[in-house]
């Protein structure tokens, strides 16, 4: 298990040194930018020295290493902010302030968390659910019409952007058919009923969006596994065709799914922030997208990074599960 | 071209080169569906150049306001049935500005398709020149690109181009912009193929005969690494262009991509949700062309890759997930990386390869890809 802890101690390293590289990439390139954010800050009818005060404020006088490495002081220790007339404290992961709200980004973050996390896991679910079940079906009923209808269905969910799926399924479901109420985000600590109802459209949009994926990698990669000699030899002593298909053609797709599935949080928050908007669920990709338009700097930084983070973390568990799933990946 | 693929060891002479560009478009038309996908892609690409034409057959154009066609009483709403479609307006008409749909929409192919080409194009010649140069390089040239690598393809894309949109300042032309973004933040998967396709061509005899005969190392790049890496770069930048069109749409969608008055699908669909009911092609148009436009990129994208890599088809793996670029993000980057094994002839009998849809998503695994 040596080489096991090994990989895995070396995976969290890469992780970590991805996510500085982020941060600086993201930091220079958003605070060298051709815009005067003070300006932009303080609106356009500021006068000259109403922007100079806020330059101050917002120390972008000083270089930017200076400024980088204050920020990463914040997230490993926390800050003290003046906010003109009082010392605010912000503690230790601390991203800095909204330039728009003097709000706490950390804290902006914090609020938001919970409604993309119910999204995208509960999407999750639903997409694995989804996707690995169409996978097998099209794979067991393969030659036939089936199989030609959920390839055609599939290709078609992959065809279609996320956003269009949702918009489409809000005018059937929410606005025709009226069968389910247009989303509104009700935390799951206030009524779980309410919550899993409201979210129900968001979770099927996203879902159905990346079973495609799925339904597509479960099916080749069980069709491998078909072809492979093992299966032969089960063939040959006689385990039957549900057997054959449901277990060992379904383990030999296991890896893929499972790195596949991590791989995907990318994607789904990616996915995320266009329902989030679509549907107007206030989670991170709405303010995220609220942030951009307005210029909020500190807001798109903490959250390039906060989402970075996840992703970045997906990535280290999708290759330690999948050199777990597959003993014939070399752990380097 | 192909041919390099088929045996790597006659890449030079130009005969060659024209056989194995036969030999692609005979695959390619041999597949029914790549074929119909063809037509619809060249008929849409039509329409884009021929934007300006159709308009000035029905006599509108995509940027003037018609006040007098909407009914300002009830919100903007398209004054007339269906939408407001009419001799003069063949779509309708779009609510509240009463501009013309049917341009909108002509223009509207011109934004889509031009910003996907140009990004697919920023994405491949980035993707190259950066895995050719960490193919050829020394051991740190190779850790250094490789790296930068990495972390362009662990980056969530939507969530960067959208976080880089915020600071350009609005007077660069979007468009451009668009592709400029898509194009830089995406290239991540391309340069990870171009690099594991370098590394298993310089091994081969005819590369090492070039070096020996003194060839200097952008001579060999250029004559002889070029025409090998061709087939596994186009495979995978066919799919590509499906999946620009997808986030130049959801970045217009979200209102910080392409901005009126430049029409653009995606953003056409941003409001679409509150007029539906009185001009439900308002919400129609714009989806169905995102829609067929998508599909009949990713079908013949799929059609290229088995006329490159017939290997895929006959070995079912047509629908893997690995072209899953539509809606492209990290992930996309992930399986795509494993074309590369799968095109090639040189690494595809590896085991670990064949069954690995994730190699090259990390530093761990994309150097299993370069054994």
């Amino acid at each position: 298990m040596n080489g096991f802890a090994g990989f895995a101690l070396r995976r969290v390293i890469g992780a970590v040194i991805t996510l500085l590289a982020i941060s600086v990439i993201v930091y220079v390139v958003f605070y060298v930018t051709p815009g005067n954010v003070a300006q932009i800050t303080c609106g356009p009818r500021c006068s000259p020295e109403q922007v100079h005060q806020v330059t101050q404020q917002l120390r972008l006088d000083d270089p930017l290493y200076v400024r980088y490495w204050h920020f990463l002081e914040g997230i490993v220790a926390g800050q003290d902010y003046s906010t003109g007339t009082s010392v605010a404290h912000c503690a230790a992961p601390c991203l800095g302030l909204s330039y728009q709200s003097d709000q706490q980004v950390t804290q902006i973050i914090l609020t938001k968390l919970p409604v993309s996390l119910s999204l995208v896991l509960g999407a999750m679910v639903l997409w694995l659910l989804l996707g690995v079940g169409t996978g097998i079906l099209s794979v067991w009923r393969r030659g036939r019409f089936t199989e030609r209808a959920l390839t055609g269905l599939t290709l078609a969910g992959i065809s279609t952007p996320v956003f269009v799926i949702g918009l489409v399924l809000m005018i059937v479901v929410c606005g025709q058919l009226e069968l389910l109420p247009f989303p509104e985000y009700v935390p799951f600590a206030d009524d779980p009923e309410q919550w899993a109802w409201n979210l129900l459209l968001p979770w099927l949009t996203l879902a159905v969006a990346e079973a495609a994926y799925f339904a597509r990698l479960t099916r080749a990669s069980m069709l491998e596994t078909l072809a492979e000699d093992h299966i032969r030899t089960f063939r040959a002593y006689g385990v039957g065709e549900r057997a054959v298909v449901g277990r060992h053609a379904l383990r030999g797709a296991l890896a893929p799914i499972i790195a596949l599935n991590a791989n995907d949080v990318g994607s789904a928050v990616g996915g995320a922030v266009l329902i989030e908007t679509l549907f107007g669920l206030p989670g991170i990709g709405q303010e995220l997208v609220h942030a951009v338009t307005v210029v909020d700097l500190p807001v798109v930084v903490g959250m390039v990074l906060v989402i970075g983070f996840f992703v970045v973390l997906a990535n280290a568990v999708a290759d330690v599960l999948y050199a777990l799933a597959d003993r014939r990946v070399v752990l380097t | 071209m192909t041919e390099a693929l088929v045996s790597p060891q006659a890449p030079e002479a130009p005969a060659s080169g024209a056989s194995g560009a036969r030999q692609f478009w005979r695959r390619l038309r041999a597949q029914r569906a790549a074929l119909v996908a063809a037509v619809i892609v060249a008929l849409l690409v039509l329409i884009a150049l021929a934007a300006p034409l159709l308009t000035a057959l029905e006599g509108q154009d995509p940027t003037t306001y018609h006040p007098s066609l909407v009914d300002s009483a009830r919100g903007g709403v398209p004054i007339g049935s269906l939408g407001g479609i009419s001799a003069d307006h063949w779509l309708g008409v779009e609510p509240q500005t009463g501009r013309d749909l049917f341009a909108r929409l002509v223009y509207g192919a011109r934004v889509s398709l031009g910003v996907a080409l140009a990004a697919t194009t920023v994405q491949v010649v980035l993707g190259v020149v950066v895995g050719v140069t960490a193919g050829l390089g020394n051991r740190w040239v190779d850790q250094l690109l490789s790296r930068i690598t990495d972390i362009i393809v662990a980056m969530p894309l939507i969530i960067m181009a959208l976080a880089l949109l915020a600071v350009v300042p609005s007077s660069f032309p979007r468009p451009v912009l668009v592709s400029l973004i898509i194009g830089f933040v995406a290239w991540g998967t391309i340069g990870k193929i171009a690099r594991a396709a370098t590394l298993s061509l310089k091994n081969l005899d005819y590369v090492a005969a070039a070096r020996l005969s003194g060839w200097s190392t952008w001579r060999i790049a250029r004559r002889e690494l070029l025409p090998g890496l061709a087939a596994p770069v186009i495979t995978y930048a066919a799919l590509m262009v499906p999946a620009n069109i997808s986030i130049e749409a959801s970045l217009s969608f979200l209102g910080v991509g392409v901005k009126p008055p430049t029409p653009s699908w995606g953003q056409m669909l941003t409001s679409a949700n509150v007029w539906y009911q009185a001009a439900p092609q308002y919400l129609l148009l714009p989806a169905g062309a995102l829609f067929v436009t998508v599909l009949a990129l990713t079908v013949l994208g799929d059609g290229v890759r088995t006329a490159l890599d017939p290997r895929s088809a006959s070995r079912l793996r047509v629908g893997t997930g690995r072209g899953r670029e539509t809606t492209a993000a990290v992930a996309a980057a992930a399986h795509a990386a494993a074309p590369v094994p799968a095109a090639n002839p040189a690494s595809g009998t590896d085991p670990v390869l064949a069954t690995d849809p994730v190699s090259g998503t990390d530093p761990a695994s994309a150097k299993e890809a370069r054994s």
